[in-house]
């Protein structure tokens, strides 16, 4: 377990070859935490493994492997896990945007985005999960919050609970005609951690759904930057205070919570007509 | 990734010429050459710092290297750095500072890329200690257009290595670098500013300096008495420990452009009196943190808006100790004369270190830098002017920051183009190079 107050040290980073998760780990490798790596591309893993590593990362090993392949899940945990030791936090950052249109058209496509975005988080975080439960013995132990009690306990303000962060997006608030797969990926994936909030809870872990605004990354390269694109470093800060914190749920950057309260409240017979 | 940015345009720091291109980002080594070959040529830019049309490629395709920013590898025993080349001196800085080490060789701003570093073989203001930062560099990675990759260093494909470093990019695209880094053990440096009056009391306490850094500020408004008035500022590394910290991002941003009469010989002459009396007595020393001593300008980002919308040109050249005085005395009364100068201006010696690049700027000899506003016909005619006797006196202009040589000016200023030619990427190009090589007519 971390010190009390202090960032992560033991770091499972899936999808570690994103932008937004690459400029969190950078931040972390400066204060010397330890990781293990999971993306696709062994070449692009390599050169983010080497870069951590000159940052002052104590340890970095990485795993090539698809994360759409929900049945090696349980293999890769087992293996983070034991090179890790513990993990004090899990990060979930891969996605991928889609093709809402291709999506329209073919059920294939809009598949593929609800696996990479919604199955595969659910998989991954549902491991992670089970495996949290067995390190932290579940609920009962000393230091857990009493259930139901409203008094900001010990582990909800930076200690040292575990944290599993997830990447989702501002997208998944609210639906809208020029996106709505991705953002029903993502809608699904913030009702899904609502409820393992809830269930980790008395294992003293703390579930933090990342709720980034449009984020200028290789991602989104090719949708036309707006006056709000943030770039992955401004995301990255916010993104580790929010878990320095040990907050529930951060818009990233904050101001888009604001907004988001905003779209939230329009009522649907005004949201219909809105071209957005 | 390969994915088209409809994006504003890139922009050289000058803003002219301005052509228009499409951008692609490179965020891995492994993204060159691009899945699908584009049908014109191709350029690698950085932070687009330099300032005429050397960055540019008009309807072709920028690559663009910032995404490339990763730290590859340090050897704490010898200060050596592995980087991607879109990494730039800031993320270095960032880097290098807390652990005792600095940039080798540091141009006036830290926004620049390292590919952008060596592919114009910039110098610092200790050249005449350091030599250019291509000296520094120990090897790199060259990636050609048809996917051949190869390592460049003084001992392996030598030929690539001195084409590469000063190519202004045209070689290929570099994908990672090995840098040696300098030894430090404070923020902070040690400074002597001392003014002068005229070119001569320039010359001589130049010559008589012994510091590592060594430039001047020069008045390229004044006339008369307070012609080619200036103050000399020299600095070395203080020697006594201090917490080394990283430096804070800075806040101001120039907002808008300004509109084009702003900047006049008025004003000019206003901002370079105020400058030159900022600093009461003869000689001023004291001890400043290498922020504002190597990069004043960085503090506001977008200075460049100063200029207005048509932008800025800048006239940088070298002439030989021999002829330099003669010559740069024509020069100054040449700029005084047409009154265009702002407030931009610096002069320095450059040492006899030599340059590894083929096409590297630097040789020994005084360097003039002066910036002018772009105001159509005057300014090129002025520009014409100074290439001209920087030719009749045996200087050389350099090529990051001119848009304006013709291809017979840069040819006698390069007689050893042609050589270079050979080691150019067949994919590549930049607006810059049509230009001197003959293919791009200089509109007006």
């Amino acid at each position: 377990m971390t010190e009390k107050g202090a960032v992560p040290r033991r770091v499972l980073a899936l999808g570690a070859t994103s932008a937004i998760a690459e400029a969190v780990l950078r931040l972390l490798a400066e204060r010397g935490a330890s990781f293990f790596l999971v993306g696709r591309n062994p070449d692009k893993l390599a050169a983010v493994r080497a870069d951590l590593l000159t940052r002052g990362a104590a340890a970095a090993r990485s795993y090539a492997a698809n994360l759409d392949d929900t049945a090696a899940h349980p293999t890769l945990l087992a293996e983070a896990a034991a090179a890790l030791g513990e993990i004090d936090l899990a990060l979930i950052a891969h996605g991928i945007l889609g093709n809402q249109q291709e999506a329209e058209a073919d059920y294939g496509a809009a598949e593929a985005i609800l696996r990479t975005n919604f199955l595969s988080a659910v998989s991954l975080a549902g491991c992670l999960a089970n495996y949290f439960e067995a390190q932290r013995g579940g609920a009962g132990q000393p230091g857990a919050p009493r259930r139901g009690s409203l008094r900001r306990g010990p582990n909800s303000v930076g200690d040292g609970t575990p944290v599993m962060a997830v990447i989702s997006s501002v997208a998944g608030d609210r639906g809208r005609k020029s996106n709505y797969i991705y953002a029903a990926s993502k809608g699904g994936l913030n009702v899904f951690l609502e409820g393992l909030r809830q269930r980790l809870e008395p294992a003293g872990v703390r579930v933090l759904t990342i709720k980034p605004g449009p984020i200028a990354t290789p991602m989104t390269a090719h949708v036309p930057p707006g006056p709000f694109f943030a770039t992955p470093q401004q995301a990255a800060r916010h993104i580790l205070r929010a878990i320095e914190k040990r907050r529930n749920e951060a818009y990233v950057p904050p101001y888009w919570g604001a907004m988001m309260l905003v779209a939230r409240n329009i009522p649907g017979w005004i949201f219909r007509k809105i071209r957005v | 990734m390969g994915k088209r940015t409809p994006g504003p345009r890139f922009e050289s720091w000058g803003r002219y010429p301005r052509l228009q291109a499409d951008v692609v980002p490179l965020h891995w080594t492994i993204d060159f050459p691009l899945p699908q070959r584009p049908a014109g040529k191709q350029l690698p830019v950085g932070l687009g710092r330099s300032y005429g049309d050397v960055c540019l490629l008009e309807n072709g395709t920028l690559l663009d290297t910032t995404g490339m920013d990763r730290l590859l590898g340090f050897d704490p025993a010898t200060g050596v750095l592995r980087c991607e080349t879109g990494t730039s001196l800031k993320q270095i800085l960032d880097f290098a500072v807390p652990r005792g080490l600095f940039l080798p060789v540091t141009p006036g701003t830290k926004y620049v890329t390292v590919g952008g570093a060596i592919a114009n073989d910039i110098h610092g203001r200790n050249h005449h200690a350091a030599g250019t930062f291509g000296r520094h560099v120990l090897r790199f990675e060259l990636t050609r257009s048809d996917g051949a990759r190869f390592v460049c260093s003084p001992i392996e494909n030598s030929d690539w290595f001195a084409a590469t470093i000063g190519g202004m990019g045209l070689t290929g695209l570099m994908t990672w670098a090995d840098i040696r880094l300098r030894p430090i053990v404070s923020r902070r440096i040690d400074y002597r500013g001392e003014k002068f009056q005229g070119l001569d009391e320039f010359f001589a306490r130049s010559r008589a300096a012994k510091s590592e850094y060594t430039a001047a500020w020069i008045d390229c408004v004044a006339t008369g008495r307070n012609f080619a008035r200036g103050i000399l500022m020299q600095g070395d590394h203080t020697q006594i420990p201090e917490p080394l910290h990283r430096s804070r991002e800075p806040k101001l941003v120039f907002p808008a452009d300004l509109p084009e009469l702003a900047l006049n010989r008025y004003s000019a002459a206003i901002f370079n009196t105020l400058h030159y009396h900022r600093q009461w007595g003869k000689t001023k020393s004291g001890r400043v943190d290498y922020e504002p001593f190597f990069y004043p300008l960085d503090a506001v980002r977008h200075w460049n808006r100063m200029y207005g919308r048509k932008g800025l040109l800048q006239f940088q050249n070298v002439l030989p100790l021999e002829s330099g005085r003669e010559g740069m005395l024509d020069i100054l009364k040449a700029i005084t004369k047409s009154g265009l100068a702002s407030f931009q201006a610096a002069i320095q010696f450059f040492g006899a270190v030599p340059s590894v690049g083929m096409m590297s700027f630097p040789r020994p000899g005084v360097m003039l830098a002066v910036d002018f506003p772009v105001r159509g016909e005057v300014s090129f005619d002025l520009m014409e002017r100074l290439t001209r006797i920087t030719l009749e006196h045996g200087g050389r202009m350099y090529s990051a920051k001119d848009a304006r040589m013709t291809p017979q000016q840069f040819q006698a200023f390069y007689p050893q183009w042609q050589e270079f030619a050979r080691y150019v990427d067949p994919g590549f190009d930049s607006a810059y190079w049509q230009r001197v090589t003959g293919r791009r007519r200089l509109d007006d």
